[in-house]
């Protein structure tokens, strides 16, 4: 048993006890932070399998930006948890039942069909030079030329989902002094300037004498 | 010594492990989603395998774009829960009805 056999069951165990209490954890934010746990042990095993850039990837995104997402909306909303945790473990056998049908079948299919236990030699033509990239370089490479018109996708559907986002949680202020476009296009020089009808001479108002008698007093 | 079929295994049972939370906490929309984001770590895990196995890197492409289309379900199902809360004061799956479906 060499030190990657070790790595590698020590680092399952954390993630699927990390996983288990995730759905199980009485408090969302404990899932939240469970749900770190797995993605950090989850990143470990692809550095064992050499992917790094997508390890970090995971870390950076998933742990950075998304679980810190979920924190600030469960931090953010008051649920109450008394009416949900109702009947929470009646249902508990049946699904652990289909749970670990689920796994074992599969694992049955999984274990006996793939021994593989190296990844193959690639295999180079006649005068080809062996060019051992880092992982992060050759997905670039990949990405940016045949992938090109995926990664573009992927760009716009990242645009699509945070105008989404934004325009669903948007709300306009009571006090907001902001203009509507819309309507000051619209408006008329009617609505701005009201031409009213006067005599050309007025009558001066005749000043009142109780005026006229606190302003003697205020001198 | 690790073969391919040790991480298959720790990806189907993650994914188990994610259909049970999905049964247990049919009310609770957060930890659904939680159980859904799981669900597409267990995914990943299988691609990382293959391409590390099958020494093709078109497998960590693949896992590239679903970390891209999972941030972004992500973010609009919370933009949704936000706004689900706000008008019910709740995220009890049982009485989101309104549609009467």
């Amino acid at each position: 048993m060499d030190a990657n056999t070790g790595l590698f069951y020590a680092f399952a165990a954390v993630l699927l006890f990390a996983a288990f209490k995730v759905i199980t954890a009485r408090n969302p934010v404990h899932a939240a932070l469970y749900l770190v746990l797995a993605f950090f042990q989850a990143s470990a095993l692809w550095i064992l399998l050499k992917a790094e850039f997508l390890a970090i990837t995971l870390v950076l995104v998933y742990v950075g930006a998304v679980m810190v997402l979920f924190l600030f909306v469960v931090m953010m909303l008051d649920i109450n948890l008394d009416g949900m945790r109702k009947g929470f473990w009646k249902h508990f056998p049946l699904a652990a039942g289909v749970g670990a049908l689920i796994a074992l079948q599969m694992a049955a299919v999984l274990m006996g069909g793939f021994r593989l236990s190296e990844p193959p030699k690639s295999v180079l033509a006649v005068g080809e030079v062996a060019v051992q990239l880092s992982n992060t370089k050759e997905l670039g490479k990949l990405l940016y030329s045949e992938y090109l018109y995926p990664l573009e996708v992927a760009a716009a559907i990242l645009l699509v989902a945070m105008i989404a986002a934004i325009a669903l949680t948007l709300r306009q202020r009571k006090d907001s002094k902001s203009v509507n476009p819309s309507d000051q296009i619209r408006v008329k020089s009617a609505d701005r300037v009201r031409l009213v009808k006067m005599n050309p001479t007025l009558a001066a108002p005749e000043p009142e004498p109780a005026a006229v008698q606190v302003e003697e007093k205020k001198a | 010594m690790i073969t391919l079929g040790h991480f298959l295994s720790l990806g189907a049972m993650l994914f188990a492990l994610s259909v049970i939370g999905i049964f247990l906490n049919r009310k609770n929309l957060i930890v659904l989603l939680m159980a859904i984001e799981l669900m597409l770590l267990a995914v990943n895990m299988n691609f990382v395998a293959f391409s590390y196995y099958l020494n093709d890197m078109a497998g960590q492409i693949f896992v590239f774009f679903i970390l891209t289309v999972a941030a972004a379900e992500s973010a609009i199902g919370l933009a949704i829960l936000v706004l689900l809360f706000r008008n019910k004061a709740s995220i009890n799956v049982d009485e989101l009805n309104t549609l009467k479906g």
